[in-house]
C-alpha cells in the first residue's frame, strides 16, 4: 500500500453534518490514500450514505474535505459513484445501452444508438461482466447486474475516487463476490482510491485494506484482520457496539436538561 | 409567407372536401408542428412523474386569464405566461428544498388556482365568455401563430439535442447525475419553464380541460411498447402525429371539437398499445 499522498488522496477533517436539530455525523476524520480500498462499516442510520453524499458535495457540512489529484490540490476531482438503490420504475423504457451511452457521449440517445456507439458501450460493459445486458431494460436487471452496470458507468472515464454505497443490498452472494473481485482488481489497473460503504463487516474484510467502524463518528479503524481479531470489538459488534455514543457531552447534557420538563 | 402559400396549394391538390378550406389547412399545419412537440415533452413528463404538475400548469391558464382581465390586458397571453413560469419555477424550487412528495402540495395548489380563476372570471356572470379557453379551438389558428409554433418547435428540438442525455440521467437518479457533474437543478428548471411556455402558448388550440391528455397520452402509449429511449421517443411522436391528423379530420366530418377528438384518437392508441404490450410480455 502506498501511504504517501503523492498522486491522489482525500482528506476529511473534523466533519460534522447536521439535519435540522439532529447530528448525523460528528467530528469524522478520514484519510483515503491513493490505491487504497476502504470499507466503512456501520449499522442503519450510522450516517454512511450521508458521508458519501457529503464527499460528493450534495450536503452542507462543517469541517474540511480536501482532495489532491496528481500531487496538487483539486477542487473538483472526478468521482465515480454507485448509489445504494435506484428507485427504478419497472416500466421505464431505458435500456442499459441508453444509460451507458448517455453517460459516455453527448450524442442524444433518443435519436437512436448507432453501431459505433453500440460497440463502445459493449466494450465498457465487457470490463464488468455485463456486455450481455446491453439491450435489457434497466428496470428488468437483477440487483447484481444493475450494480455492475452502474460500476461500469462510474468507471468511465476512470475517476480519482470511487464511492460505493451498500453494494450488498439486493445482490446474491455470487453476484456480490464477483462485484468485490472486480473492485479489488480495479485498484491494480487504475490509480484510484475506493470508499466502500456497507453493514456487512465479514463480507468485505478480505477485499479491503482498511476498515472504519462508523456510527455518527469513527468508533474504530484499522486493518481488517485486527478489527476482526479484536475480541472486545467483536464481542461488542452486536447491538452493543452501536450504542457507543459519540455525541459531544454538551449536546448530551443539553438533552438531559430538556428532559426535566 | 411563401411557405404558407405553397402549403395551401399542396393541400388543395388532395381530392377531399375539407382540403379546400383555409381554416383546415392552417389547423393541419399547426397539428403537424405541435403534436410532435407535445410528444417529446410528454416523454419526459411521464418519465419524471410530472403528470399532475403539468395538469396544474394547464389549469393555471384560467387564473392567468383572470389576472389579465383584472390588470386590464387586451391579450391575456402575457399574464398567463408569467403566472405559469412563476408557478413552475416555484414548484421546482419547493421540490428541491423539501425533497418531499409533491402530490398533496400540487393538489392544494390545483384547487386554489382553479377556484381563484373561476371566482375572478365569474364576477357578474361573465364566465361564458371564456369557455372557448376550456375547450380550445384549433380551427381559428392564424398563419402568424403557426410561425410562432414553428419557432417553438425548433427551440424544443434544439433543447432535446443538447439536454436529452442529461435529462435521462436526471430522471434515473439525481445523485448519480450530479456525481457526473450534471447540474440537475438547471436541467429540471429549464425543462419546467419550457413546458410552461409550450402549454400556455398552445392552450388556445387544445383547451385547458384536455391539454394535459395531449401531453401525456402519446408518451404513455409509447411506454407500453418501447424497450429503449429511441423507440419510446419515436413511437410517441408517431402516435401523437397520427392522433393529431386523424382526430382533426374526423372532427371535420363529425362536427365535433377538434382537441377532444384528437384526445380520443390518442386514447384509442393507448388502449391498442396496452394490449400489444400485454400480449408481447405474456
Amino acid at each position: 500500500m502506498r501511504n504517501s499522498c503523492e498522486h491522489c488522496c482525500t482528506k476529511i477533517e473534523n466533519l460534522t453534518v447536521r439535519s435540522g436539530r439532529n447530528v448525523i455525523l460528528s467530528g469524522v476524520n478520514l484519510h483515503v490514500n491513493c490505491g487504497e480500498v476502504i470499507g466503512v462499516v456501520g449499522p442503519n442510520g450510522a450516517g454512511k450514505t450521508t458521508l458519501l453524499r457529503t464527499i460528493l458535495g450534495e450536503i452542507a457540512f462543517q469541517g474540511r474535505i480536501t482532495f489532491r489529484v496528481g500531487g496538487s490540490p483539486s477542487q473538483s476531482p472526478k468521482i465515480g459513484y454507485v448509489p445504494q438503490k435506484l428507485q427504478l420504475d419497472k416500466g421505464a423504457p431505458i435500456s442499459v445501452s441508453d444509460l451507458v451511452a448517455s453517460a459516455i457521449s453527448r450524442r442524444p440517445v433518443w435519436a437512436g444508438i448507432n453501431k459505433d456507439m453500440s460497440v463502445k458501450v459493449g466494450k465498457v460493459l465487457s470490463l464488468f461482466a455485463a456486455e450481455h445486458l446491453l439491450k435489457r431494460k434497466i428496470g428488468d436487471l437483477s440487483g447484481g447486474e444493475l450494480q455492475r452496470v452502474l460500476l461500469a458507468i462510474a468507471m468511465t472515464p476512470a475517476p480519482d475516487l470511487l464511492l460505493l454505497d451498500e453494494p450488498g443490498s439486493g445482490v446474491d452472494v455470487k453476484g456480490l463476490a464477483l462485484f468485490y473481485r472486480i473492485v479489488r482488481d480495479l485498484r491494480q489497473t487504475h490509480d484510484i482510491s475506493v470508499v466502500l460503504v456497507t453493514h456487512d463487516l465479514a463480507g468485505i474484510s478480505s477485499y479491503v485494506d482498511r476498515i472504519i467502524l462508523l456510527n455518527r463518528c469513527v468508533i474504530a479503524e484499522g486493518d481488517p484482520k485486527d478489527v476482526l481479531s479484536d475480541e472486545k470489538l467483536l464481542e461488542a459488534f452486536g447491538p452493543a457496539l452501536w450504542n457507543i455514543s459519540c455525541l459531544p457531552n454538551s449536546i448530551a447534557n443539553g438533552k438531559d436538561a430538556h428532559g426535566g420538563h | 409567407m411563401a411557405v404558407i402559400e405553397a402549403w395551401y396549394k399542396l393541400i388543395s391538390m388532395l381530392p377531399l372536401d375539407w382540403a379546400h378550406y383555409v381554416f383546415m389547412k392552417n389547423a393541419l399545419l399547426a397539428v403537424l408542428l405541435v403534436t410532435p412537440l407535445f410528444a417529446l415533452l410528454g416523454t419526459m413528463v411521464v418519465s419524471n412523474r410530472m403528470v399532475f404538475f403539468t395538469d396544474v400548469l394547464g389549469h393555471s391558464a384560467l387564473t392567468g386569464i383572470a389576472l389579465g382581465v383584472l390588470l386590464g390586458f387586451q391579450d391575456p397571453v402575457l399574464p398567463m405566461l408569467v403566472l405559469a413560469v412563476v408557478l413552475s419555477v416555484g414548484i421546482n424550487l419547493l421540490k428541491n428544498l423539501t425533497r418531499a412528495s409533491m402530490d398533496t402540495v400540487l393538489g392544494v395548489l390545483f384547487a386554489f388556482i382553479v377556484a381563484l380563476g373561476i371566482v375572478i372570471l365569474s364576477r357578474q356572470g361573465g364566465f361564458v365568455k371564456y369557455t372557448s379557453y376550456l375547450i380550445g379551438d384549433i380551427l381559428t389558428v392564424t398563419p402568424q401563430q403557426i410561425g410562432w409554433f414553428f419557432a417553438i418547435a425548433a427551440a424544443v428540438g434544439l433543447y432535446w439535442v443538447i439536454v436529452g442525455n442529461a435529462m435521462i440521467f436526471t430522471s434515473v437518479s439525481q445523485s448519480l447525475a450530479r456525481s457526473r457533474k450534471v447540474n440537475t437543478f438547471w436541467v429540471e428548471t429549464s425543462f419546467t419553464v419550457l413546458l410552461a411556455l409550450v402549454v400556455i402558448l398552445s392552450i388556445k388550440l387544445a383547451g385547458i380541460l384536455i391539454i394535459n391528455s395531449l401531453l401525456v397520452l402519446p408518451a404513455a402509449a409509447a411506454r407500453n411498447i418501447a424497450r429503449n429511449m429511441s423507440a419510446y421517443t419515436w413511437w410517441a411522436v408517431i402516435i401523437s402525429l397520427f392522433s393529431g391528423v386523424g382526430g382533426l379530420i374526423a372532427s371535420y366530418y363529425w362536427g365535433t371539437a377538434s382537441g377532444a377528438t384528437i384526445v380520443l384518437f390518442a386514447a384509442a392508441c393507448y388502449a391498442v398499445s396496452a394490449l400489444a404490450g400485454a400480449v408481447r410480455n405474456r
